[in-house]
């Protein structure tokens, strides 16, 4: 496997403690099965850290599955799962996480706001009152320019706007790590952009290492940092030129696909017709 | 015009009978049981806990005539039927809900075994009643403590679980991530609502339980989707059904129960006309 942005994966080469050494994810041997059926095998891959990561893959490939090992809400089949240089658990305050289809699962019953606080105290037990929290709880708003709109019930938010409210949730308790699955689905090509750019932006502030888990890679294209893609049951880190070819991710989708280098040398993808 | 209020019921000395002792009992239980299901009504309308107001009341009825028929109180059957009814349904999960057929007749033959008990144990029919439509007059000091204690259960636990719960509630998929016992905490909320379910029956019964459990905190969620004022909303409205509907039973010598679930209902549907043009606007706002 291709893999040029990662040194040379020899215990030795690392400096021990530099947080710049140690990759964000390390899976060893992994696979994925539920009740005996086997999604994904032969995980073997590094993420350095830092980066901006999307992970792609045909639907039922296993990419939310990736998501959940690295978060520890399911266990591996087999191998070892590291994140952030420590073994995969739930509970880690270090990984924010924003779910898949986020708002059709909130509902009208609650606030973007008091959502945006449950990022925080939603794993609390008991009833403390933290004016710290407020405080982080507005900040991380800022971050999403979600202050105007928080007030109001997640339902009745725009999809770009409810997408917001989830960032900023995951936000909150400055995490290292921003885990996103399919944060672009159902919004319109200008709210996509948006919350691209906020992405980005945030990634570039906050120097998280940020995983992305996307249907179109393009609207990411220019600011990856490298690509998961889920191959014939394994997944895959590679190098955001050895990815972006045209056989690997027609074969990757099923669908002949293009990659068009422009003049000014973006890269875009699209289907070859 | 008396002879008319006379026909359907009106008691010319219904001031006298409010100061009555059993009186009393009446208001301050129904007020309990308000209590405690107002605490809980933002879980029970987020959690969808009209599938399990109504599948508890129909496993506490066997429960309550089964005690009945040993001897024991009504309470404690109600009790351990309802809670056991709630962990069986935790350790279903989704299932309970998805399995319309088998769970409609698990609840229909739940109810056949408590007309069966409570035939057995005698010939008339005052406990069937009073298990199925309440009995709010006839609360005893006994059931009063009892009342108090499931209320102050459910205070205390909501204290420790209400921000995780909520967060559970409103998102499992985030809250697991976050180390939550997701799958627990559904449970702990069942046996909340089962303990909740056992007060309200000896109120309002199985079969308008709803009235008490699940339509106040739907209407005050009308006005607002904080948890905090849900809860405090939802307890407001189920205490002005119980004391509003407790006076005017007295007045015209008619069951509680009609008149508790009367009021509930004109609060919920006064409710939904009041804020139907706010909740049309945010619509529109959003598009
Ligand atoms: N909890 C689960 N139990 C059983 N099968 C599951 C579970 N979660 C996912 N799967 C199955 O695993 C496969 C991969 O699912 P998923 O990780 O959601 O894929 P993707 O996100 O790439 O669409 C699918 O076939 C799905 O049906
Ligand atoms: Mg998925």
């Amino acid at each position: 496997m291709p893999d040029p942005s990662v040194g040379s994966p020899v215990p030795g080469d690392r400096v021990a403690g530099d947080p710049a050494d140690e990759p964000a994810v390390r899976l060893q041997g992994v696979s994925v099965a539920y009740g005996g059926r086997t999604i994904w095998s032969h995980g073997d891959l590094e993420i350095p850290s830092g980066g901006l990561v999307c992970i792609i893959g045909p639907n039922g490939s296993g990419k939310t599955s990736l998501l959940h090992l690295l978060l520890g809400m399911i266990p591996p089949a087999s191998g070892t799962v590291e994140v952030l240089g420590a073994p995969a658990r739930r509970g880690d305050a270090r990984i924010g996480y924003v779910p898949q289809r986020f708002g059709d699962s909130v509902g009208d019953a609650i606030t973007g706001r008091d959502l945006v606080r449950l990022g925080h105290t939603g794993s609390r037990w008991g009833l403390r009152r933290d004016r710290q929290v407020t405080a982080e709880v507005d900040a991380a708003l800022d971050a999403v320019g979600g202050r105007e709109f928080a007030s109001r019930r997640l339902a009745t938010l725009s999809g770009g706007q409810q997408q917001r409210i989830a960032v900023a949730q995951a936000l909150v308790g400055s995490p290292e790590m921003l885990v996103l699955d399919e944060p672009l689905a159902n919004l319109d090509l200008r709210n996509q952009r948006d919350v691209v750019d906020l992405l980005v932006g945030l990634r570039e502030q906050r120097h998280v290492t940020m995983l992305v888990v996307v249907h179109d890679l393009n609207p990411f294209l220019p600011h990856l940092s490298g690509i998961v893609y889920l191959l014939d049951g394994h997944p895959h880190y590679g190098a955001v030129s050895d990815v972006v070819d045209g056989d690997l991710l027609t074969h990757l989708y099923g669908t002949s696909i293009q990659v068009v280098r422009t003049a000014t040398g973006d890269l875009y993808t699209r289907a070859r017709t | 015009m008396t002879a008319l209020l006379a026909e359907i019921g009106y008691q010319s000395n219904w001031v006298e009978i409010l100061g009555a002792p059993f009186m009393r009992n009446a208001f301050i239980g129904g007020a309990l049981v308000a209590l405690a299901g107002g605490m809980i009504g933002y879980f029970v309308v987020v959690r969808g806990g009209e599938f399990a107001a109504h599948a508890l009341g129909h496993i506490g009825f066997p429960g309550a005539t089964g005690a009945v028929l040993l001897g024991l109180s009504p309470t404690l059957g109600l009790g351990v039927f309802c809670v056991a009814g709630a962990l069986v349904i935790g350790a279903l999960g989704h299932r309970a809900r998805e399995q319309a057929v088998a769970t409609g007749t698990v609840l229909a033959f739940a109810t056949g075994l408590g007309i069966l008990f409570a035939s057995m144990a005698t010939r008339n029919t005052s406990t069937v009643t009073s298990v199925l439509f309440g009995n709010l007059l006839a609360v005893s000091s006994d059931q009063i403590v009892v009342f108090a204690v499931v209320a102050v259960v459910i205070a205390a636990v909501l204290v420790v679980v209400a921000r995780p719960l909520t967060l559970a509630s409103v998102s499992p998929e985030v809250a697991a991530a976050k180390g939550v016992p997701v799958r627990a905490l559904g449970t702990c909320f069942l046996v909340l609502m089962a303990l909740a379910t056992t007060v309200a029956v000896q109120v309002v019964g199985t079969l308008l339980l709803f009235a008490l459990l699940v339509t106040p905190p739907a209407a005050a969620l009308r006005f607002s989707a904080r948890p905090v004022v849900v809860c405090g909303l939802g307890t407001l409205f189920g205490l002005v059904s119980v004391v509003l509907g407790l006076v005017v039973s007295v007045v015209f010598n008619l069951p509680p129960s009609f008149f508790i679930v009367t009021v509930s209902t004109l609060i919920w549907a006064t409710s939904l006309v009041s804020t139907r043009e706010r909740h049309r606007s945010t619509a529109n706002v959003s598009e």
